[in-house]
């Protein structure tokens, strides 16, 4: 049972951490726009491409 | 396309950095595919430092240098893509963050994770207690459960704790009370049982408890959320502006809560009055359906009084806002609103009514029991443990979940049939009724005018006529341009003011405007004002051939008579109180086959006539738009109004519905019938569950993991039954009632 003394300390800790990613996720504004945010995983702004879109924006 | 300047630093709020942020309401955002072309679109703006479209909310929010760029510049580029905007008034937006919702939603998260970690702990004691582990292992699982849950319920149970606390300091019992006793004892007990080294603890069902409730909570707030962001969208896309003109002659728009009584305000020809005032300047004709009810137009000049709301003519006006004198329309219908509101009976809830039922009834278990283990000859201490599991089981989860979980699929039901909920209660309310009253213009009828009869113009003139109608900003001549689809506008029009317009086609004069314009006799107007009572008539006339009467006047919504026939069909009881007079709300009544029918009534008289309804027992649904319907609709049992309402009717309605036709109105007495079948149910099964579990509890039976198990089962069944309102008939309406 010695293995507790370890084990208890992790549980809890990986449980504070969801907490604290939920609640960092909640106060940068990723819960008001649900959705939005399931569109947006689907436009390429991200994606680096070359060339073409720079020249036609410059 | 206006044609003064906005003063935008009435809607720009100060941002970090020298920025300024906007919020508009955005019109058009469809799908996905706008979102990205509105944000490219701006980004490519100098000095947008930030532009991102909320899909859910139809918003856009905007952050840019003020030196770079301009309000304007953001606004025309958004036409320029398609899309209109307005921005929102900063003063109208108190809750722009939203800090209840989020609230609920940390509280939720923090009961969530919290209940993992308890859980993780009693399943760890549960299967140790039926096979070998020691007491200190217990004991210090016990211990560590209590570390978590004493902080989680005192900071997850804040808004039950505030809520119960509120009810209690005014002598009423809500279903906060009971959930609050019910999670103390248990964490009470579960502490003191730590202590004395026993078997069993009960945190993981009081914290379990509370995440249950804070989902119902937090789903519940969302969807109202969303319906009052949605009403905001429209109230600012309805720009709630006025053009304020200023003292050195310039003129700007502002937003209406800027505007002080004083002020002179410009209303251009074919806009809304935006405030109440005394035209000092200006002729033209006032529209006043919206704020009477009556459709024939009213000539105003120099020292009229005008009403927010109004439709103004083909002139321009100057008005000089007025201060409340007391005397005016606006004052009257304020002074029988604040009445009707006051006057108007609390209506309690039925989860409350209950609560009210259930407390006392489980609280006097609870104390039975106790009684009857000490009689028993138990000691003291293990009675009153058995007494609180009696409250712990009885733990009003399902209770709690039973309303608020059917609220929330019902207005979901309710948001996709068109109609927004103002308040609460209102599903409850709208299951009650069986008599529904009408107003008739703009809630019968559309609230504007279109062309009555086609018969006598050939489709060559109608075209001409419509293209005519293009070059003037009367009301009716936009109705004319509706029923003619016309396009092109002609190059050259001259306008004889409040007479018509005319230009020249094919060598031949082309006149629109007043009979008398183009040489109508009356006798002929008499004659047409038989067929269609109410109508206002306009000519049109091309060279030499006689000129032909148009008459125009709003016409009934489309799916009207349908939809009466439906509600008379299900046993409603319908009538209609119009400010209009008699012979048009007489047509109205007779195309839709309804006997009760009252014309030229006064905002005073309808509140008496609904007084007199509920005297009969009667519980009346008021549908109406206009100023003279807000008290009624304040007054009445349950009130809906049309979107195109005035302000002071849509906020006194208890709902809003979209859209040019009537059946929201059906579809939400259907949808609110079935939420309260649901509901019943789900008190039902809240109850038999009851039943079932306290004999257990009363008997000394019942462990931690029962209890867990118990609770899970009954709010799952409680928010499946909830969820069928949704399988049921997929939305759609007319089944059975």
């Amino acid at each position: 049972m010695d293995v507790l003394i370890y084990l208890i300390p992790i549980a809890l800790f990986l449980g504070l951490l969801g907490l604290a990613g939920f609640l960092w996720s909640l106060k940068s504004g990723q819960f008001e726009d649900l959705e939005g945010a399931k569109w947006r995983i689907l436009e390429d702004d991200d994606l680096d491409v070359p060339a073409e879109k720079k020249t036609s924006e410059s | 396309m206006n044609v003064h300047a906005r003063d935008w630093d009435a809607f720009v709020t100060p941002a970090e950095e020298g920025a300024v942020h906007m919020d508009l309401a955005v019109e058009g955002i469809t799908c996905a595919a706008c979102m990205g072309e509105i944000e490219r679109g701006l980004s490519r703006l100098p000095g947008i430092r930030k532009a991102r479209v909320n899909l859910t909310s139809q918003r856009l929010a905007v952050d840019w240098d003020t030196g770079q760029t301009g309000a304007d510049e953001i606004v025309a580029e958004l036409s320029r893509l398609g899309y209109t905007a307005h921005p929102f008034d900063p003063a109208s937006q108190k809750d722009r963050q939203d800090q209840t919702g989020k609230n609920l939603l940390r509280c939720m998260a923090v009961a969530g994770f919290a209940g993992m970690n308890i859980m993780l702990l009693s399943v760890s004691v549960w299967s140790g207690n039926a096979t070998d582990i020691t007491p200190e292992t217990r004991d210090f699982f016990h211990w560590l459960s209590a570390l978590i849950a004493l902080p989680t319920v005192a900071y997850s149970g804040r808004p039950f704790f505030k809520s119960a606390f509120t009810a209690l300091r005014a002598g009423r019992l809500n279903m906060d009370v009971p959930i609050v006793i019910g999670v103390t004892l248990a964490v009470g007990l579960s502490l003191i049982q730590t202590m004395q080294h026993q078997h069993h603890a009960y945190f993981e069902s009081a914290v379990m408890l509370l995440f249950f409730l804070l989902v119902g909570r937090y789903l519940d707030h969302n969807m109202r959320g969303r319906t009052r962001s949605f009403a905001e969208n429209i109230a600012a896309l309805k720009a709630e502006v006025a053009a304020r003109i200023g003292a050195d002659g310039s003129v700007r728009e502002v937003p209406l809560s800027k505007i002080e009584s004083g002020d002179m305000v410009l209303v251009m020809a074919g806009d809304r009055v935006p405030v109440d005032g005394v035209v000092v300047d200006g002729r033209s004709e006032i529209d006043q359906s919206l704020v009477t009810g009556e459709t024939v137009l009213h000539p105003v000049g120099k020292g009229t009084q005008v009403y927010a709301g109004t439709l103004n003519g083909d002139g321009t006006l100057k008005v000089r806002v007025s201060a409340a004198t007391g005397a005016t329309l606006l004052d009257e219908v304020n002074r029988l609103l604040e009445t009707a509101t006051q006057a108007k009976s609390l209506y309690v809830r039925l989860a409350d009514r209950a609560a009210q039922l259930y407390a006392p009834i489980v609280h006097g278990a609870a104390a039975v029991t106790f009684a009857g283990w000490m009689l028993a000859g138990a000691d003291w201490q293990p009675a009153l443990v058995i007494a609180i599991s009696v409250l712990i089981i009885t733990c009003p989860c399902a209770l709690g979940l039973a309303v608020p979980a059917v609220q929330v699929v019902a207005s979901g039901q309710l948001f996709k049939s068109g109609v927004l909920l103002n308040s609460g209660d209102a599903i409850e309310r709208l299951s009650d009724v069986d008599t529904i009253v009408f107003d008739k213009t703009g809630t019968l009828t559309t609230a504007e005018p279109c062309l009555l009869d086609k018969a006598q113009l050939s489709d060559e003139l109608l075209a001409l006529a419509g293209r005519l109608a293009l070059s003037s900003r009367h009301p009716l001549s936009s109705a004319l341009v509706k029923a003619s689809g016309a396009l092109r506008p002609f190059g050259s029009v001259s306008e004889t003011p409040g007479a018509g317009i005319e230009t020249t086609v094919d060598g031949f004069a082309l006149r629109l405007g007043s009979p008398a314009f183009c040489g109508v006799p009356d006798a002929e107007i008499g004659a047409l004002l038989m067929m269609h009572p109410g109508a206002s008539v306009i000519a049109v006339k091309h060279g030499a051939e006689p000129a032909v009467l148009l008459p125009l006047r709003q016409s009934l919504r489309q799916d009207a008579v349908a939809v009466m026939r439906e509600l008379s069909g299900l046993g409603y009881q319908l009538e209609i109180l119009s400010g209009d007079r008699e012979g048009a709300v007489r047509a109205v009544a007779d195309e839709l086959g309804l006997a009760n029918w009252q014309a030229e009534v006064k905002p005073g008289d309808k509140i008496a006539h609904l007084e007199v309804l509920k005297q009969q027992g009667r519980k009346v649904l008021m549908v109406g738009d206009g100023l003279n319907d807000a008290p009624a609709l304040a007054g009445a049992h349950v009130s809906l109004s049309p979107v195109t309402a005035v302000h002071l009717s849509q906020a006194a309605a208890d709902a809003v519905f979209l859209g040019d036709k009537l059946q929201p109105v059906a579809d939400a007495l259907q949808i609110s019938r079935r939420a309260r079948r649901a509901i019943e149910q789900n008190l039902w099964i809240s109850a038999l569950y009851n039943v079932v579990a306290v004999p257990i509890a009363v008997a000394g039976l019942v462990t931690p993991l029962m209890a867990a198990v118990a609770m899970s089962a009954s709010s799952i069944a409680v928010t499946a039954n909830a969820l069928r309102l949704r399988w049921g008939d997929g939305g759609s309406t007319r089944t059975e009632l």
